[in-house]
């Protein structure tokens, strides 16, 4: 089972490490990983994928909570929120495929960002499945080089993930 | 205190006099000149230690015997990688410590240069927390957060690692009142409903068992903890870290549980239907096989860290917060009228006249005889544990009576923490006589400290239970390794006690048991460090035992 995990953070050096130190030594598996700032400059968010059932989960939160510089971790199910990734995905075409490849990018409603003679660099955002099912569909025509975001996710509706419990 | 302008040298130190440090143990060298020149003049007492490692063992030990917070310093590199063994000890056994550590200056951090080590990289999993000092203004807000969470929650140790250059940067001085830690709140006052559930189960038990460890000695509730097993009339079995909870000849007392248990307390937490268990966590050498462990208890868990409570064994009763709290309320809901454990504590006085804890009595001398004649002689001795067999026959063959006077590494067994623990114990407790029970191969880890306690005129006793062996490695090679004796075998590897008058401390040795009792009564007169080599038999085993990974009641008795 899967687990979206929003882990807030003291925004200072070395807390990545600490997270995910964490991870690692008590065997946790992090299956995908985000950091970045939020609307306060203080704090940073880590977004966390981490499989396990629920006592597996229960131990990764309460240790994380246990680190100083963590501020508050929330569990994200999917069904209650909304969840990201982003991904670049270098395409080989010839005149031929172009508009073939082009067609798929529609679909998805993802975007072209970069054109070359013999390729395309196409951009596109949502859950991982979707991201999954570009990548089959795009793989007959060659692709040259893939890089992925790993997961964010925010809760649906008013319910939102604050430092303070409001 | 006014804004003074000073060094971040002579910042460490008022920051050191803002905690009421008195005594730190340490070890100069390269990166911390400045704070070593500071405390040259410094209103407090540097224990010079003769390697970083005893630095930390003997923070430590300081620390278990007053509640207060030890403080250890070193430099950078080998200095702090040297303390490394003593922090992992400390963070086992959630002992408030603060490691000080120099660092090369900030210019030169990441380049390899002489003596660097990131300290804060590596001790990350053996610290509660750890700072890397960028600038000498934060000193002061980081020894304030340092020492709150050391002391504060569960205890446990932090490292401050400090770059030279910060110690010489001029900065204005003021210590915070407060301090504000967003994601460190810990819980002290206990669910008041949990606690009402944890009564009633407590009402209903007809076999309830108290399994209590190290958290009653840090709540400092062992008062607590003798009122309530009294009113209900519950049995007590402590963990290693909880042997001097509550009183051994105590009617309800039935030792320490686990791989080298009482019988008695093995079997009455399998039979029970209710442990209560506060400041514990449900270690692989008390539970042996969890799958078998207690299968007829419900368990209520008392602990001040929540992620404790869970991790090994399910809780019916989850609390979380302070033992000596949670303790005093669920007074409040019980009543000795109401408890029915009359036949259950019958069984139990049973089952402690059937299986005591017991050793040959011939004209042998034994290494468990020695240890009841310290109790006999010297009764309200505090007891260090080097780790193997010494640690066992300690715990079991010494009769406590107070809190914080039996102190051990128990979480990480280091072999060599009992002598300069006791270096520290002594300090802590100038007025107590301080033994450390010890091996000859632990003995051998740290007996470099005989320097450090005549020096320094710190008078403890180390007891060497002499058998010539790595004891408890060669007890396992007897049982599950067909007696092949690879590499335990220290016979002839040193004489005790021309070691210690070579330091200049008192060595003395007993090879009979007629002996025994005047080397010890001389050791405790002489008022110096004094070494006791007691030449024993030496394939003694530590017995009953429950080998690893078998349930706690598939016990071995070893004669």
């Amino acid at each position: 089972m899967k687990h979206t995990l929003a882990i807030l953070v003291e925004n200072k050096p070395g807390v990545l490490t600490r997270v995910a130190g964490l991870f690692s030594r008590r065997g946790f598996n992090i299956e995908s990983l985000a950091v970045g700032v939020t609307e306060n400059a203080d704090t940073s968010r880590i977004t966390i994928v981490v499989s396990g059932d629920d006592h597996i989960l229960e131990q990764v939160e309460k240790q994380l909570n246990k680190l100083i510089d963590v501020i508050r971790v929330s569990d994200l199910p999917v069904e209650e929120s909304v969840n990201r990734e982003l991904a670049l995905i270098k395409v080989g075409v010839d005149s031929t495929t172009r508009a073939e490849v082009m067609q798929i990018v529609d679909i998805f409603r993802a975007k072209i960002v970069d054109v070359g003679i013999k390729s395309l660099i196409i951009e596109v955002t949502g859950d991982e499945s979707k991201i999954n099912a570009i990548d089959q569909l795009l793989r007959q025509f060659g692709i040259k080089e893939l890089v992925r975001t790993g997961r964010i996710a925010m809760n649906r509706g008013a319910k939102s993930v604050q430092a303070e419990k409001k | 205190m006014t804004h003074t302008k000073m060094s971040g040298a002579k910042a460490v130190i008022e920051s050191l006099y803002c905690e009421n440090v008195d005594v730190i143990f340490g070890y100069p060298g390269g990166s911390v000149l400045p704070l070593y020149d500071e405390l040259y003049e410094a209103k407090l007492r540097h224990v010079l230690v003769r390697h970083e490692q005893a630095a930390a063992h003997a923070a430590d030990g300081y620390s278990r015997a007053t509640g207060k917070v030890g403080v250890c310093l070193a430099t950078s590199g080998p200095g702090a990688t040297n303390l490394v063994t003593g922090i992992a000890t400390a963070y086992m056994d959630s002992v408030p410590m603060i490691a000080i550590t120099g660092q090369v200056p900030r210019s030169l951090i990441g380049y390899d240069a002489f003596q660097e080590a990131n300290i804060t990289g590596i001790t990350l999993p053996i610290t509660k927390h750890n700072y890397l000092v960028q600038d000498a203004k934060d000193i002061p807000h980081i020894f304030k957060e340092a020492f709150y969470i050391a002391r504060t929650g569960r205890p446990g140790p932090v490292l401050i690692d400090i770059p030279k250059d910060v110690q010489n940067e001029v900065m204005e001085f003021e210590y915070p009142e407060e301090i504000k830690l967003r994601g460190y709140k810990p819980t002290y006052t206990g669910n008041e409903q949990q606690i009402k559930k944890a009564a009633s189960l407590i009402l209903k038990s007809e076999k309830p068992i108290f399994y209590v460890g190290g958290g009653i000695v840090f709540s400092n509730a062992a008062e607590e903890l003798r009122i309530l097993a009294e009113s209900i009339m519950a049995p007590v079995t402590t963990t290693l870290m909880g042997m001097s909870a509550f009183p051994t000849k105590h009617p309800l007392s039935i030792g320490m549980l686990g791989m080298h248990g009482t019988r008695y307390a093995n079997y009455a937490i399998q039979e029970s239907d209710l442990i209560i268990a506060v400041g514990v966590r449900f270690d692989d050498r008390v539970t042996g096989k969890i799958s078998a462990f207690a299968p007829n208890a419900k368990i209520i868990h008392i602990d001040i860290d929540p992620a404790e409570i869970g991790k090994n064994v399910r809780a019916d009763v989850p609390i979380v917060g302070d033992a000596k709290n949670i303790l005093k309320s669920l007074l409040k809901y019980v009543k000795m009228e109401q408890v029915k454990t009359e036949s259950w504590t019958k069984k139990i006085a049973e089952w402690k006249k059937e299986y005591p804890l017991v050793y040959k009595k011939d004209n042998l001398l034994r290494p468990q005889y020695v240890v009841e004649q310290i109790s006999d002689i010297v009764p309200d001795a505090i007891i260090v544990t080097e780790v193997g067999q010494n640690q066992m026959w300690a715990a079991q063959f010494f009769n406590y009576k107070n809190p914080r006077t039996f102190i051990s590494s128990g979480g990480l067994g280091t072999m060599g923490y009992g002598f300069p623990a006791a270096m520290g114990v002594k300090i802590g407790k100038p007025e107590s006589t301080v033994i450390d029970i010890s091996g000859d191969g632990s003995f051998q880890m740290n007996s470099q400290e005989l320097a450090t306690v005549v020096q320094e005129d710190i008078p403890v006793i180390v007891a060497i239970l002499n058998n010539g062996f790595l004891g408890m490695v060669r007890q396992w090679q007897e049982l599950f390794f067909n007696r092949r004796f690879s590499s335990t075998c220290l016979e002839g590897s040193v004489d005790f006690v021309k070691l210690a008058q070579a330091y200049g401390a008192l060595g003395l040795r007993a090879t009979k048991k007629s002996e025994v009792r005047d080397v010890i009564i001389e050791a405790v007169k002489s008022g110096c460090p004094t070494v006791i080599d007691f030449v024993v038999e030496r394939e003694e085993n530590v017995s009953p035992m429950v080998p690893a990974g078998a349930a706690i009641n598939e016990i071995l008795d070893m004669e």
